[in-house]
């Protein structure tokens, strides 16, 4: 049985007059135990299909279901069985540490002492701020403290709605690495995020973009699909470069990546000597040109140009 | 159960840690029991005065003289003309003017009849109704003293007249604090009642909260009676200090039985946080839950017979009054507390209140969705 299978669901906001679509014919699986990432930018429909999956939205159209239940009719099953994370930090910024995550594991007929060994590893970062007010923590406090309230009734799914947006490189690090132990315990988890160098640790990796699925696949499968040769550019003054590269005859497309510019030429027999005399011949200077290895980032920029 | 037991200690707990709200559960009642009753006060007095007299005569003298000591009037000003004394209204200086006109005392003497002119400033409607009613009932005064003085009345009344004695029946003093003080007191849990709830709920929303609480397994009658029942007893703390404060402040003891008190502001209340908890689910934020509560509250307020009787309202406001629990409530209070009424003389309005309680709070639960 798959963890979450997802069927042609239709999502419409707004009145008659005026309809966003925000998911449009989405379907996808995920197996039991995997990690599973949504990435796409923001707007994309993340959100809606997550509200969706957790039942607190009901689609316009398709079906879903969430380990084995459907999410219009056996809801209270589904209930018993998720964890979820919201995107915006909510939990009670006037009770402490330990009276929301005893809160959490009340209303979800449970308790702290039952479920211990499972948030054990996360509580024990919290555990010298126990007594402190959810609202005094710093950000990645409390992103630990919802994961641990949303852990803490042992979910067989766990939803986590961009739970490292906001919060810095080293807690996004630390995150993931429990997410990864959180899966080793058999936990399918579904996270969404628009970083695209979180996508590569995830087991597989769902592309969406205006309420379309792109791509569904191991995120080395999708870099696989990119077939092209990559190349990454730079010279004294990136700006021209880029306005020059943009406008070179051979060029199919050229994007600003980091310190470097990517770019992909249309045809690639010619290889890089003709870019470096016509960039030579616009007078660039420090001119650096070498073959790259394509990443999501890349991938999800091929597939939105499609 | 242990969930319910759980979301009430829970909800206490952010009770006692958030100041303003414990301070408006205990404090407002206080200070507003304290202040308000004394400004809510239909006796008119201060009414400034302006005299024209162009007699100058005894009787004229005698008539100031016993207007001024009435203790409702100020006289201010003085006026040669009644133009000059308009001007002194039009200035604020004077509510209303008295002209007495030329030879007052001797056409008084002689043809047995005068007239005098009553000018009463309007813009304050209560002032000037009340003042120009204080104003005649002593011209009224004036006039029955002079004919005594000079009628020799025969043994048996020539002509039949009907005296009019009145005694204020409930409020031997008709102190308008007896009657206010237990209006004012209903006015304090309705707010409570109102804007606790639904700010309470609609914050829940705005923090994101509520969509932890959606997708948990508890059932939505656990969370809403999770959120009524704190509240409920809120109201019933204030209304005991509220009674209190009468009791040791006004020396209002009411006259009727105190459990009966008790026992319509619990069925009020429901109605009341039925109402709040209305308006939060259709609130989505706590600015769209103060302005939507407050014209509720106004509309309860001027519509609930606190400053203005229900009877003198047009017959559609009447209707209006009959879906308004305040009105309810304000009326049985009075009615317990001045008159002491019994259980029998309330039921009725306690049927209704429970009626609109249960309307309020099923349209509520009904309008209340775990999932949009």
């Amino acid at each position: 049985m798959q963890a979450v299978t997802v069927e042609h669901i239709v999502k419409k906001y707004g009145s008659k007059k005026e309809t966003v679509t925000a998911l449009d014919d989405v379907s996808l699986d995920v197996a039991q135990g995997e990690l599973f990432g949504v990435i796409g930018p923001d707007g994309a429909g993340k959100t809606s299909l997550f509200r969706i999956l957790t039942t607190l939205l009901l689609a316009d159209g398709g079906h879903a279901t969430v380990d084995g239940f459907d999410v219009v009719k056996q809801y209270k099953q589904i209930r018993n069985r998720i964890g979820y994370m919201p995107g915006k930090f909510s939990l009670y910024q006037d009770l402490s540490v330990e009276e929301n995550l005893r809160f959490f594991a009340t209303i979800f007929n449970t308790s702290i002492e039952a479920n211990y060994d499972l948030i054990k590893d996360i509580y024990i970062q919290l555990e010298p701020f126990k007594t402190r007010r959810a609202g005094k923590l710093s950000g990645g406090m409390k992103q630990k403290l919802a994961l641990c309230c949303a852990l803490i009734h042992r979910p067989v799914v766990l939803f986590l709605d961009e739970p490292t947006t906001g919060v810095d490189a080293v807690s996004r690090k630390e995150f993931w690495e429990m997410l990864k132990s959180l899966k080793k315990q058999g936990i399918s988890i579904l996270v969404s995020t628009p970083y695209m160098d979180e996508a590569e640790l995830c087991d597989r990796v769902a592309l969406i973009q205006s309420g379309k699925i792109m791509s569904i696949d191991s995120p080395q499968s999708i870099i696989k699909k990119f077939t092209k040769k990559m190349w990454s550019v730079r010279s004294a003054e990136m700006f021209r470069l880029l306005n020059d590269l943009q406008q070179y005859s051979n060029t199919e497309k050229c994007y600003a990546f980091g310190e470097f510019h990517h770019l992909v030429l249309k045809n690639d027999a010619e290889g890089m000597d003709p870019v470096m005399h016509y960039l030579e011949h616009l007078s660039h200077l420090e001119i650096e040109m070498q073959l790259a290895k394509p990443n999501i980032e890349d991938c999800f920029i091929e597939l939105m140009s499609q | 159960m242990k969930q319910l037991s759980f979301l009430l200690e829970k909800e206490f707990r952010q009770v006692f840690r958030n100041p303003a709200i414990l301070r408006s559960v205990l404090i407002m009642p206080i200070i507003q029991l304290l202040i308000f009753p004394f400004a809510a006060n239909y006796e008119v007095k201060n009414v400034l005065l302006s005299i024209v007299d162009h007699d100058h005569s005894s009787y004229s003298q005698k008539f100031i003289s016993k207007i001024t000591a009435s203790g409702y009037f100020i006289l201010t000003d003085y006026s040669p003309s009644y133009n000059k004394a308009l001007e002194a209204i039009e200035s604020d200086k004077a509510d209303l003017v008295i002209e007495i006109p030329k030879n007052f005392e001797k056409d008084l003497v002689k043809e047995t009849k005068s007239s005098m002119l009553l000018a009463v400033n309007a813009v304050n409607g209560a002032k000037a109704n009340l003042g120009g009613a204080y104003a005649a009932n002593i011209i009224r005064d004036f006039n029955q003293e002079i004919r005594l003085d000079w009628m020799t009345f025969p043994a048996f009344n020539a002509i039949p007249t009907i005296e009019i004695t009145s005694s204020n029946w409930y409020n031997p003093t008709m102190n308008y604090k007896d009657f206010m003080v237990p209006g004012i007191l209903v006015t304090l849990l309705t707010m409570i009642g109102t804007f606790l709830t639904s700010l309470n709920i609609v914050q829940e929303k705005e923090s994101g909260t509520i969509e932890q609480i959606n997708v948990s397994p508890i059932s939505k009658t656990t969370f809403i009676l999770g959120k009524l029942i704190p509240f409920w007893i809120m109201g019933l703390i204030t209304l005991t200090i509220g009674l209190l404060i009468a009791r040791l402040f006004y020396q209002i003891v009411p006259v009727g039985n105190i459990a009966l008190i008790y026992l319509f502001a619990m069925v009020f209340l429901l109605a009341l946080l039925g109402i709040g908890l209305l308006i939060s689910t259709y609130a989505e934020t706590q600015t769209q839950a103060t302005f939507v509560g407050f014209f509720v509250m106004m509309v309860f307020m001027l519509l609930g017979g606190l400053y203005t009787s229900i009877d003198s309202m047009p017959e559609w406001a009447k209707w209006i009054t009959k879906v308004n629990p305040v009105a309810y409530f304000i009326e049985v209070m009075r009615m317990i507390v001045l008159k002491g009424s019994g259980f029998a003389d309330i039921k009725y309005h306690l049927l209704a209140v429970l009626g609109l309680a249960v309307v309020f709070n099923t349209w509520a639960i009904l309008n209340y969705h775990k999932r949009s």
